[in-house]
Formats: structure tokens, C-alpha cells, sequence
């Protein structure tokens, strides 16, 4: 059976603009062979996780620098839980304090990579724990 | 020729013994590494000799403080005559946390104030916007009313201290309610003093808090211009900014000339648009530099950033004022040199790049807090930061003497090479049809993308290195005391802005709002009427929101 | 499943029941198709994303769902979009999806985006033109890698516009990349054709491929407040009024297309570019031409589906045992050339009767 591709959405909800690693890890996820989609910035929670859904993404990554992720992130993977796609990993990256993880895990995200996380690190943690369907 | 030819003859001799010298060590002593570079990867050489600025005429391209082309700084005296500003940005959950922090860093000894506002705010939303969800007074003070903003100024004497304000899409907004409470306060809008830093055009190249579309975003500018020259003397009305490109990723001549070539396009619409002579608004122009760790390679930039001013102020727009041949600049230091790993560290970068801004010059300066990797600053980390300015300018020596580096052969190659790369790059944007065209095509977005994905890839090969995230790393955590801000002052925000809509004259508000939307469609100054409607109690948002239906909202074109 | 008499009945028993529960499943497994199918054809998107999906990734089973939903295809209006990149194509796609709205018809995007020659991986990021339709449950719209196709639409595309259509989308918009064969091939999808032109981008008549002039029902010229628009326009009409007409009465008209924030022009405009082409689907149904189209879309699907059932298998096989590298030896060594292989190839596949050595009954 040939290789899946693995799907990757990057988004960037809240009112955040600063794209820099978002764009970095987009252009990084195309070189380690994953089909990237990227929403942009300035995405509500229910921007976000209607697009995750229409593009069937395996892993959704949110990036935000503006100390909003307790609100933002929980709020997406709640959305996609209430959609019955509770199946799509949600990591998450930014500024968001060490404090802040075990709240972000109970809510769902599955992985925080803070400043400092090696572009290798993060598709090696994709590659090892996203498994695409069937 | 910079020397005479005896040196010359003697420079090339003893070199090219030298280099002799150097090809046996390396056969038995290599060099650590094959290339060094800057951290912009620019690469610098073994050794500089005067053959690497003979063509330098001293008249033209060096010259003294205070006269054309103000490599060596636009003031007689230099830093002996009066020290930088301190300016320390600061801002933070609710007006009156954030005029509590202002208040201590003056008693602490920063000269001068700087804002930082949170998304909603600088997005031109007001704090229970659903937009808003978990951004309220985060990473900045919220500011929606007028009231709010009182309350920001309370007991500041705003004749005597300038502030600046970091907003650009509701510039116009924000500065309308400092000049409404400069005269609440009694004090009238000739005595007041600040910045905005109001330039949309980086906004589009990297920062991303855009609003309107390129055109209309300018125009905007051209009023608060046009309305500063008029009837705030002591205003500068745009602080054109290379900080946030550099943050992007740019590399420092990327820096330099999107930002030089900004102000070009800055300066050309105030011309043709408000038909304002450039010595009329140009001496009043401020520009806002980045100061990365690269110590030299930040010192040539900036005195580039002078030289290539002046001239383009003198040949390409025919200034006479000298004034408006000043380059004045404030500068920050890299937030995005700092690392979360070993925060303490960050104190070391910061003072490398605060002493760079300082030997280049600069007139303001902020430096950045050892957390802020992490979150806003800690009153303590904070105060370290002032800290290394007042040091640096009591004790070290470098304000002894105007622009210390003068002559230096490596000094003055870097600075001319770092121009001549930037002049590629502008004459490379005129081609295209200036900075807006170029933004269209997405030219300056792709160069700095590139950058930054090559400077990444170099961090991770290790070509490049930041201590503790990629070299001398430990597991050892150092945990700081972290800034927390507390989820009520969003809420309470919240319910003092509910309290404002209800209690003010909603007509009266609802006709300064149409005021402005009838400047906007006429191409009338918009000041005069933001500075009615924020009095009328009008919130930002409110304000922000009639641009959006006269001018459209910008979309990002997502290039890659 | 055969039980000798010699079994005892205890195996009989268990074979019994195995036999159930694989039948069982299977039924199960039926009743998942038609569920899947039925929800599909409903308008689920999720449900539809993963086929779209299952069929990029040539899943097995993806095949037998687009078989079952192929019945309920052939009523959507599809429309291409191409046109050299940075002709703002995801522009006017996201403003002809508003156009589409304020008609009350639904809308399934299609946006294609060229994969990575170098690591397999792509940048999908035409959504991000879009955004503002993405909580409107009317439009749904799709990314999709070109992922190697060399020389047109990949198969894909073609499998995702049928999931389209038997979702009941009323509008289907595909926009392609824009460089290459995608262009051109773009016409044995879609329906009408929207070419997008810029000017002062190259886009100068002289130095357009072959076959772009052909292909659009619809011109579009983009950016028209850029230098260059009005000349741009004269050169493009005077090339068409000189054009041997291929089809019976349409010429293909040129739209004119503003800077997207004069807001009330743009919308005019646009509104315009729907009208034009709504205008072609009506002629193609008036003139007969509609079952031209959709003659040459069926060769090309079948064409396709030979390809895929017949020379793929045969690749594959030769792959697998080996000989295809053999052959190329011994070509490179100039022993054999490749249309003898070929033939001597086919002879062995190809039986008379129709019957073959794939495996295949």
C-alpha cells in the first residue's frame, strides 16, 4: 500500500501577527515532505477548526505569542471535539510559560515546542506520533 | 585617496607579509571555522588594512559631527551634551497598572516613555470584541476610551516628559486622546512632546498588524503628518521602523534599506498628497532601529543609516534645512536574540547591544528585560535593564568621545559595504515602483522569509550559535520569577468599557463617528475630528471601524 | 469453504460461525459503505475530505466509494480558474465564492498547489485568500498538492471533483497552479475556463504558451489600475477577433478587473465575471457544446482509468520482478530498443480474447 502523506495545518488564531516561526515551520514541514496548509493569521477558534476539518489534516499546530493561548487553545480543541474530529492532533507553540503546560495538556494539546525547539525535534516528534488513518 | 601613498605602499607590503605569515599557520593551525560571518552572515575578513578604505574621501564620506553627511552624528557635541533617552516600553494589563510601572520607571531614572499596547488595542478592537478571546491587557496596557487613557497620563506631567506610543493602524485614535488629554490636563498641544510610531508600511513587510490596505493606511499617515507640522511642533508623527523587519528575520542590510526606502515613500506622499515642502515636516521624521548581537555589524548600520539619509534628504528630495538631513533614531535591542534557555544570559546580549546602539549613536534606547523571552517583564528584571543604560552611561567611557570608532579601517569597510548593499536593494524597489509595488509583489515579504528560514537552518546545523540553545546547554533549570497577569483585569476592562458606552452622549458620538467617516470620503485631515470624537467618548474601535468601511480591511496574501 | 465428511462436528461449528463473522463483517463492512456514501451524497464534509483524501492517497478502498457515488455525479456547474502565478487566481476565486453566495448556491473549492520536486512535501496556501468563507457551511473548500502529476491534473483533482458533485455542491471551482500542462488540462474538467492576466508581469501576447489562447471561455484581466492594462486589453481583443472561431458563436469575452479595494468597482466587476460565465454554460447547453465537453471529460476519465487498470499493474509487475531495470540495461547497452521491448511486452500481456496475465479475471 503506498505511503500516506502526512497533512499538517499551521495556524495562527487570536489577534497575534508575529508569523515569523509559523512560516518558518511551514517552509520546514514542506522540506521534511508533509503537505502544509497554513490559514494565516488573525483566525478565530471556529476559523481554525472549520478548516482543519474541510482539509482533513492529520496534525493541527497553533501558534500564539500573545500570552492568549489559555484561552485559544483549549477553545480549538473543544470545537473540533463538539465536531466529532477529535481525531487531529492539536500541539501547540509560542510564548506560553512552563506553568501554563499542564493546564494545556488536561485541555488536549498533545505537545508545547517553546523557543528553543529545533525544527528537526518538531518533525521527529510529527513522524514518531501523528499515524495517519487506516 | 584616504592615505598618503607612502602608507599605502607600506600597508600593502607588511600585509602581504602577513598573509604570507598566515598561510604557514594554517597548515599547522586552522581556523576554528571555515567561514566568519555575521550574525546577518555577512563575511568579515582576517584582518582590515587602510587598502580596504583607500577610496574613501574624508571631506565627503567621513566628515565631523554635525555636518553633512552626519556619519559621525547630527549633534556638535555628541552624548557629552546630553545622554540618550532612556525609554523603556512598558505597558501592561489595565491603564493603572501600567501608569504604576511608568511611574516607578521614572523615579528609577528613565527620561522618557514608551507604550506598549495589547492586540486588541493595536489591532483597533475594542476589549469585548469576540476577536478579542484571552488577548485583553496580556502583552500590553488595553486602552479603549478616552477615560482609559486618562488614567494612563494620571499625575504624568506631559510638558515635561515625552512619550511615545507604539500603535500604528489606530495611530490616529491614540494620539488623538493624548492630545485630548494633553488639554484636559492643561497643557497645550504645542508643549507636548512623543512619538507614534505610525508607519504601515513595515506593518505590511513584517509586523503584521495591518488594518487597511496600503494606500489608504498612507494617507492616514499623511494627516497626522500634515496636523503635527500644523499644531503639535514637538511631535515626531512617524517613527519608520527596521525593528520589527529585522525581528522578522530580515538580515541587517535587509534592515536598513526597506526601512530607508519606507521613509522615501513616507516622505513622497506628504509632498504630493498634502503639497507640504519636505524642510516643512522632515525635521519631525524619527526612525526606530533594531540592535542585534552582532557588535560591530549594528555599529556600521546605524552610521550608514545616517550617511544614506542625509543624502537622500539632500540629493533626492532637495532638503536645505539641515535639520531635515538629521537621521533620528530610537533603538531597541533584539528581542529576538534573547533565548528562554538560561534566561540570565539575556542580561549579557542586552548590554553588547545597548553598548552597539550607543556607539552608533542612537538617541533613544530601550533595553529588553532578561524575561522577556518568557513574558512581560518583572519589576526586577525590568529595573536591570534601565540599569544597563545608566551604567553604560556613567561608567563605561563611551559617551566620553563622539562616535569612538571613527577611522577604524574595519569600521569604515563595514560601514560602506553595508551601504553600498542597501543602495542595491533600494534602487532594486524604485525599479519595481517604489515600496508599495514592491510590497504587492511581495518582494520585501520573500526576501525576509528567506533570511529567516536560512538563519534557522544555520542555528540548527550549529553554523551559527545561541549559547545555551544549541551550545553549552544544560538540563539545570533556572526559574525566574515570572510576570502573571491576572484574568480579571480583562474582565474588569470589559465592564468599565460597557460603563463608558452607556453613561456618554451616544448621539454626540454617533456624529463626531460621522464626521470622520465624511473626512475620510472627502480626503480631509481626520485629526481634528478623531480629537472631537475620542472626547465624545467615541472607543477606538469604534473610530477604526469607519476606516474599515470607508478603506476596506487589508488581507494577507500568504506568500511563502 | 469446504468441511470433509471425515470433520467432526465441532469444527464444522467453528467453521460455521467463522464463516459468519467474515460475512458478517463484510455485511458490517456494507453498511458502512452505504452509510459513508449516503452521508456523503448528504454534504458531509468531514466524510468527504477523507475520501478526497483516501483517493490522493490511492487507499483501495477509495476506489469502491467513488464507484458507489459516481451515479450521483454530473450535476454540478464547474468552472476553472488558471493563469500564470501572482495573477491574483485565489483572489478572484474567493470573490467569484461571494458572487456564488449571494446567488444561494453552494460551493465546493478546489485549490491546487505544486508539490515539492525535491522532498515530496508542499506549501498549500491558496486558503489563506479565502479565509473569510471558512465558517459558511455553503462553501467548502479543499487544498490539494499537485504531488509529481507530470503533465496535467492529477487524477486526483478529478476524483475530488466527482466527491464534489455528489455532495450536491451547486458550483465547483478548481484553480490550478498555473504553470505548465495544468493550465491546458484544466479544459477536460471544467466546464468554463477563466484564463487570469496581469499586466506588466510578462503576460505580453507574444510570449504566452500554445494553447492558453485556446482554452479560455472567459478572460480576466487582473490588477487593471497596474500599467499596462489598457494595451494589455488591445492586444488580447485584436488576437481574438482575429481567431478562426473553433467552437460555433462564443468568443471568449475579456472581464476587466480593478484593485480589490475600490470595494463597490471590485464587487461590480466580479459580478460581472460571474455573469460572463454563467453566460458560457448557458450557451454550452443552448449550442449542444455542453455534450462535447462532457464526451471529451468521460474519453479522458476513461482513458485514464485504463491506464490505471491496465499499464500501471504491468509497470508495477515488471518493477517488482525485476525486469524493467533488465530492459533498461539493456537499452542503455543498446542490446534492445524500447519499442521492441514494448511490443514484445504486450504480446505477453495481451492475449487474444481480451484476456491478461495481470491477474485480473
Amino acid at each position: 500500500m503506498p505511503e500516506r502523506k502526512i497533512r499538517v495545518m499551521v495556524a495562527k488564531p487570536g489577534l497575534d501577527g508575529h508569523d515569523r516561526g509559523a512560516r518558518i515551520l511551514a517552509r520546514c514541514f514542506r522540506d521534511a515532505g508533509f503537505e502544509v496548509i497554513y490559514t494565516g493569521c488573525h483566525q478565530t477558534p471556529e476559523q481554525v477548526a472549520a478548516a482543519a476539518i474541510q482539509e482533513d489534516v492529520d496534525l493541527l499546530g497553533l501558534s500564539c505569542l500573545s500570552g492568549a493561548h489559555r484561552e485559544l487553545f483549549p477553545r480549538v480543541v473543544e470545537l473540533l471535539r463538539q465536531k466529532d474530529a477529535s481525531d487531529i492532533t492539536v500541539i501547540g507553540g509560542g510564548i506560553i510559560p512552563e506553568a501554563d503546560f499542564t493546564m494545556l495538556y488536561d485541555a488536549g494539546i498533545k505537545a508545547i515546542f517553546t523557543p528553543g525547539a529545533t525544527l528537526d525535534s518538531i518533525v521527529e516528534w510529527i513522524r514518531t506520533n501523528i499515524k495517519t488513518r487506516d | 585617496m584616504y592615505f598618503s601613498e607612502k602608507t599605502q605602499k607600506a600597508s600593502g607590503e607588511l600585509t602581504r607579509k602577513w598573509q604570507d605569515k598566515v598561510e604557514n599557520t594554517l597548515k599547522t593551525n586552522p581556523d576554528q571555522k571555515e567561514r566568519f560571518s555575521t550574525v546577518s552572515d555577512l563575511e568579515i575578513k582576517r584582518l582590515y588594512t587602510p587598502e580596504d578604505i583607500k577610496d574613501t574621501n574624508f571631506e565627503q564620506h567621513i566628515g565631523v559631527p554635525g555636518e553633512f553627511p552626519y556619519l559621525r552624528g547630527n549633534q556638535v557635541t555628541g552624548y557629552r551634551g546630553g545622554y540618550w533617552t532612556f525609554r523603556m516600553f512598558a505597558g501592561m494589563g489595565s491603564a493603572k497598572e501600567t501608569n504604576e510601572r511608568w511611574r516607578m520607571l521614572l523615579r528609577e531614572g528613565t527620561t522618557g516613555l514608551s507604550t506598549a499596547f495589547d492586540f486588541p488595542t493595536l489591532m483597533g478592537y475594542d476589549s469585548d470584541s469576540p476577536k478579542c478571546l484571552g488577548e485583553v491587557g496580556k502583552c500590553g496596557v488595553a486602552i479603549d476610551t478616552l477615560e482609559d487613557f486618562l488614567a494612563l497620563m494620571k499625575d504624568i506631567p506631559m510638558d515635561q516628559v515625552t512619550t511615545s506610543m507604539t500603535i500604528n493602524p489606530p495611530a490616529t485614535v491614540l494620539w488623538a486622546m493624548y492630545c485630548a488629554a494633553a488639554e484636559i490636563n492643561g497643557v497645550p498641544l504645542t508643549k507636548i512632546g512623543g512619538t507614534i510610531q505610525n508607519d504601515m508600511l513595515k506593518e505590511f513587510i513584517a509586523q503584521k498588524t495591518f488594518m487597511c490596505p496600503p494606500g489608504p493606511s498612507v494617507k492616514l499617515i499623511s494627516d497626522t503628518v500634515e496636523f503635527g507640522t500644523k499644531y503639535v511642533p514637538r511631535w515626531n508623527t512617524i517613527s519608520i521602523s527596521g525593528y520589527h523587519i529585522r525581528e522578522a528575520g530580515a538580515t541587517a542590510v535587509q534592515e536598513l534599506a526597506f526601512t530607508l526606502r519606507d521613509g522615501i515613500e513616507y516622505v513622497e506622499d506628504v509632498v504630493r498628497r498634502k503639497g507640504l515642502s519636505v524642510d516643512e515636516f522632515a525635521p519631525r521624521l524619527s526612525f526606530f532601529f533594531n540592535s542585534h548581537i552582532d557588535f560591530f555589524e549594528e555599529i556600521c548600520k546605524l552610521r550608514a543609516a545616517r550617511r544614506m539619509w542625509a543624502k537622500i534628504m539632500r540629493v533626492r528630495f532637495g532638503a536645505k534645512n539641515p535639520r531635515s538631513l538629521w537621521m533620528r533614531f530610537h533603538t531597541q535591542t533584539a528581542g529576538c536574540s534573547l533565548t528562554a534557555q538560561q534566561p540570565y544570559n539575556n542580561i549579557i546580549r542586552t548590554t553588547v547591544e545597548a553598548m552597539a546602539a550607543v556607539m552608533g549613536g542612537t538617541q533613544s534606547l530601550h533595553t529588553n528585560s532578561l524575561d522577556e523571552v518568557l513574558c512581560l517583564p518583572s519589576e526586577q528584571a525590568v529595573e536591570i535593564a534601565l540599569r544597563t543604560q545608566q551604567i553604560l552611561a556613567e561608567e563605561t567611557g563611551v559617551v566620553n568621545t563622539t562616535d569612538p570608532l571613527a577611522g577604524s579601517y574595519f569600521v569604515e569597510a563595514l560601514t560602506n559595504e553595508i551601504e553600498e548593499k542597501a543602495w542595491e536593494y533600494i534602487e532594486k524597489i524604485d525599479g519595481m515602483g517604489g515600496m508599495i509595488a514592491a510590497i504587492e509583489k511581495g518582494f520585501p515579504q520573500m526576501e525576509i522569509a528567506d533570511s529567516a528560514y536560512k538563519y534557522q537552518r544555520q542555528l540548527e546545523s550549529k553554523e551559527k550559535i545561541m549559547v545555551g540553545m544549541n551550545k553549552y546547554v544544560t538540563d539545570a533549570r533556572h526559574s525566574i520569577p515570572l510576570l502573571e497577569i491576572d484574568e480579571k483585569i480583562g474582565e474588569e476592562q470589559i465592564k468599565r468599557l460597557q460603563d463608558v458606552r452607556r453613561k456618554r452622549d451616544n448621539r454626540a458620538t454617533k456624529k463626531s463617528l460621522d464626521d470622520i467617516k465624511n473626512a475620510c470620503k472627502k480626503g480631509t485631515n481626520v485629526m481634528p475630528f478623531c480629537i472631537e470624537a475620542v472626547k465624545n467618548l467615541a472607543t477606538q474601535q469604534e473610530i477604526c471601524d469607519v476606516y474599515r468601511e470607508v478603506y476596506g480591511e487589508y488581507r494577507d496574501p500568504g506568500l511563502f | 469453504m469446504k468441511t470433509t465428511s471425515e470433520n467432526a462436528p465441532v469444527i464444522q461449528y467453528f467453521i460455521a460461525i467463522a464463516k459468519n463473522v467474515v460475512t458478517g463483517s463484510r455485511f458490517f463492512a456494507r453498511i458502512m459503505l452505504m452509510e459513508t456514501i449516503k452521508k456523503i451524497s448528504a454534504g458531509d464534509v468531514r466524510l468527504a475530505s477523507r475520501l478526497i483524501r483516501d483517493l490522493e492517497d490511492k487507499l483501495p478502498h477509495a476506489r469502491a466509494r467513488l464507484k458507489k457515488l459516481f451515479p450521483h455525479t454530473g450535476k454540478s456547474f464547474i468552472i476553472g480558474i488558471t493563469g500564470s502565478p501572482g495573477a491574483g487566481k485565489s483572489t478572484l476565486t474567493d470573490a467569484l465564492i461571494a458572487e456564488m453566495r449571494k446567488l444561494s448556491k453552494t460551493v465546493g473549492v478546489l485549490a491546487v498547489d505544486p508539490t515539492s520536486p525535491f522532498s515530496g512535501g508542499a506549501i498549500l496556501g491558496d486558503r489563506v485568500r479565502m479565509l473569510r468563507h471558512a465558517e459558511d457551511e455553503g462553501v467548502f473548500i479543499r487544498s490539494l498538492a499537485t504531488r509529481g502529476a507530470l503533465g496535467g491534473l492529477s487524477q486526483a483533482v478529478g476524483d475530488a471533483i466527482h466527491v464534489m458533485e455528489a455532495m450536491g455542491r451547486d458550483v465547483i471551482i478548481v484553480e490550478t497552479v498555473g504553470i505548465g500542462q495544468q493550465e491546458i488540462d484544466i479544459i477536460n474538467h471544467a466546464h468554463s475556463v477563466i484564463v487570469v492576466m496581469v499586466p506588466g508581469m510578462g503576460d505580453e501576447i507574444q510570449t504566452m504558451k500554445a494553447g492558453i489562447l485556446e482554452i479560455a471561455d472567459v478572460f480576466a484581466i487582473n490588477k487593471t489600475d497596474r500599467a499596462g492594462a489598457k494595451q494589455l486589453h488591445t492586444e488580447l481583443s485584436s488576437l481574438l477577433s482575429g481567431a478562426p472561431l473553433s467552437f460555433a458563436a462564443w468568443r471568449p469575452p475579456i472581464v476587466m478587473i480593478g484593485n480589490l479595494y475600490e470595494t463597490a468597482t471590485f464587487i461590480e466587476q466580479m459580478a460581472e465575471l460571474a455573469q460572463k460565465v454563467f453566460d458560457h454554460y448557458a450557451y454550452l447547453q443552448d449550442s449542444g457544446q455542453l455534450g462535447k465537453r462532457m464526451e471529451r471529460k468521460a474519453m479522458m476519465e476513461i482513458n485514464d482509468a485504463l491506464r490505471c487498470c491496465i499499464l500501471e499493474p504491468v509497470i508495477a509487475k515488471l518493477t517488482t520482478s525485476g525486469e524493467l531495470q533488465r530492459i533498461a540495461e539493456k537499452v542503455i547497452n543498446r542490446e534492445f530498443d524500447p519499442y521492441s521491448a514494448a511490443e514484445e511486452i504486450s504480446k505477453r500481456f495481451l492475449k487474444s480474447g481480451g484476456e491478461n496475465d495481470t491477474g485480473k479475471k
